[in-house]
């Protein structure tokens, strides 16, 4: 029997802006059992790190909260309060971000930055957090890690930062990683040496997984399940082999044919024509609807809930058969 | 560190020359220093014969080449007025200005981090809003209407402070005169010390607020956040550690602007420091004085400067000056 570890149901999350509130994502409903990798995809602007950022309560200001649960291991993370929430961060759930050239501080060495996460939610002294700290740098298989942690950022490239990110995320053993876009910012040959480390790691220490990009290609590497975003809402969910195989959704279906896997070399990629509507101005019915092949009347007028067929999840009035 | 060190004390002499022949090249501009000398009855020839026996019808670069070989021998002239070497006059005067911009620096360092901090975690926090306030206030009033106003409200009307004048002082080491050690003393620096703070606090705190709160967006404190810290570390070592780099950077050259600030600050207060020795000396045509003044403060510039960036090379390890 798979353990639940994360439940989400509904979340909302708005920011009161002078023009406006904006809602960047609704109704954002998931679940991942312990040890599960799932993935979150969708074009820019979906709403796919605000979903991740809001698990942890860290979305920017001024968006907060608007409703919703995120049940973690029985803790109610929507209702705990900041110590609470602190405790969680950074010990239970870690995060890796985008772009490694940012993520590190730079005026503080590496291992300080490796040590001070452990030193805030574990009893241990200095030297027994130093002794965690390089043994992590050796299951991220960086070479010579004691002489890292003296270190400061900038003397590390690209690759090795992200490297050093993982193995701050993994320092307190944590039950989920979330991962917002943690190769895009890295080149092609080191994105996929990150993504089958990321991949061993989670399976060797059973942590569950959170891998938000843009790009199909590598959740179908990695994960499990696959959630697809559309202007802040999910509107295909299911195991990652048959939405690569079958996707259902129009939008979908588009994103699979983007893939440049997809395309016979020297011809244009197929991208999905238009472009995904502001938060401020989302039309009426579908919001895919006037980027979409298959539209029909319905679309334009009724939103379509996000519907169980078969195994999936679909958010669509025709999904796409097959037989 | 020995390199960065010999590097930039090497720049630092360049400055220091080009200052010199700046200030020396003033003296020309100031009118004739014979007739300051002897006065109007003294007849034509012996004036010639007096010019060519001070070398003062030598080319521009003999005379500057002199000054320059006096002037790191610690000769930078006499005074007109006093009929001592200039450099004596000032090392009179020096103590009681480094007082004032001590005391001026206590109130920066005492109140610029605290308030600037505050001021950028909690911007919609009533203190942080009278704090901007108050700090526009400071910046965009003289100095010389801060001065006359605190006299007016503490020495005029409440009568709780001395309005001008050093008070009691002690001496230091024998040559080194200063109030900072007696009650008097000090109470004849408050006012002259917050006056001389008014405009460099308010920039400060204002400067620290917003370098902190662009330090707070950035994605390493969010990590930070995520790595799930106290939130007294995220700000006093993650993002206080990187508001510090261009404070020092931009303070530095602020605590050096303070020295001319000085100068309105004794006037008002009749401090008797080398800014109001100089501004007497503008009056008198002293010009030796008035230069050995300018290569003094330029002294103090080029030295505030060069601690400034060893204490930046220190603080950023991007920056080596631990050159092997
Ligand atoms: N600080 C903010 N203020 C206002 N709106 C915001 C803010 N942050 C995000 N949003 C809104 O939320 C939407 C979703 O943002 P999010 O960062 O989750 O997108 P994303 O799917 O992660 O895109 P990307 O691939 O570019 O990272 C954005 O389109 C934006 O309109
Ligand atoms: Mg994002």
């Amino acid at each position: 029997m798979d353990k639940l570890l994360l439940s989400v149901k509904n979340l909302e999350v708005v920011f009161p802006l002078r023009t406006g509130a904006v809602t960047a994502i609704r109704d954002v409903s998931f679940e991942l059992n312990q040890g599960e990798r799932i993935g979150i995809v969708g074009e820019s602007g979906a709403g796919k790190s605000i979903t991740a950022f809001a698990i942890l309560n860290l979305i920017s200001k001024p968006g907060y909260l608007a409703s919703g649960s995120i049940e973690f291991d029985g803790i109610d993370l929507a209702e705990a309060d900041e110590d609470l929430m602190r405790q969680i961060r950074g010990n239970r759930i870690s995060m890796i971000f985008q772009d490694p050239m940012m993520t590190l501080n730079p005026v503080l060495t590496i291992g300080t930055q490796m040590e001070e996460t452990i030193l805030a939610h574990r009893d241990t002294s200095r030297d027994d957090a130093r002794k965690i700290a390089i043994e992590k740098l050796k299951a991220v298989q960086i070479p010579s890690a004691e002489t890292r942690l003296d270190q400061y950022p900038h003397e590390l490239s690209g690759g090795m930062r992200q490297r050093v990110v993982i193995a701050i995320a993994l320092l307190t053993d944590p039950q989920l990683i979330v991962a917002d876009e943690p190769t895009t910012a890295l080149d092609v040959t080191i994105q996929a040496e990150i993504l089958e480390l990321l991949l061993d790691l989670c399976n060797e220490f059973d942590v569950g997984l959170i891998l938000i990009t843009h790009d199909l290609g590598v959740v179908s590497q990695v994960t499990q399940r696959i959630l697809v975003m559309y202007a802040g809402r999910i509107i295909e969910q299911g195991s990652t082999s048959s939405i690569i195989e079958n996707p259902m959704h129009p939008y979908t279906k588009g994103l699979i044919g983007a893939l440049p896997e997809m395309t016979t070399p020297g011809e244009k990629l197929n991208q999905i024509p238009g472009v995904m509507p502001s938060l401020q101005d989302i039309p009426s019915g579908c919001p895919f609807h006037n980027r979409c092949r298959y539209i029909q009347d319905v679309c334009r007028s009724r939103l379509p809930d996000l519907a169980k067929r078969e195994e999936r999840l679909i958010a669509c009035h025709f999904p796409i058969q097959y037989d | 560190m020995f390199a960065f060190l010999v590097r930039r004390l090497g720049q630092a002499v360049i400055v220091m020359l080009v200052i010199s022949l700046l200030s020396f090249s003033i003296q020309d501009q100031l009118g004739d220093p014979l007739r300051e000398l002897v006065g109007q009855s003294v007849s034509e020839e012996i004036r010639n014969e007096l010019r060519e026996e001070m070398g003062l019808n030598d080319p521009f670069m003999v005379q500057y080449g002199r000054f320059l070989k006096n002037a790191v021998q610690g000769d930078l002239g006499t005074s007109y007025f006093f009929k001592r070497p200039a450099l004596d006059v000032i090392m009179d005067k020096l103590p009681a200005t480094i007082d004032l911009v001590i005391g001026a620096t206590f109130w920066i360092l005492l109140f610029s981090v605290p308030v600037g901090v505050f001021a950028a975690i909690r911007p919609h926090h009533w203190f942080s809003k009278v704090a901007m306030g108050v700090s526009i206030v400071g910046i965009s009033v003289p100095v010389f209407l801060t001065a006359i106003f605190l006299i007016y409200l503490f020495a005029v009307e409440l009568g709780w402070l001395p309005s001008y004048g050093r008070g009691d002082t002690v001496m230091l080491l024998g040559r080194w005169k200063t109030s900072l050690f007696t009650l008097d003393g000090l109470k004849h620096l408050l006012l002259p010390s917050i006056s001389l703070a008014s405009v460099i606090l308010p920039l400060f705190v204002r400067m620290i607020r917003s370098e902190m709160m662009e330090v707070l967006e950035t994605e390493y404190v969010k990590f930070a956040w995520a790595k799930g810290l106290h939130k007294r570390r995220i700000w006093m070592i993650h993002a206080f550690k990187n508001t510090l780099l261009p404070v020092i950077t931009v303070g530095g050259v602020q605590l050096g602007i303070m020295v001319a600030y000085t100068i309105l600050t004794e006037t008002v207060f009749q401090w008797p420091g080398m800014g109001f020795m100089f501004l007497e000396a503008i009056n008198r045509v002293d010009t030796p004085l008035i230069v050995a003044y300018l290569i003094i403060v330029g002294l103090i510039f080029v030295i505030t400067n060069t601690v400034v960036d060893i204490i930046y090379g220190m603080v950023n390890p991007m920056v080596k000056i631990t050159g092997q």
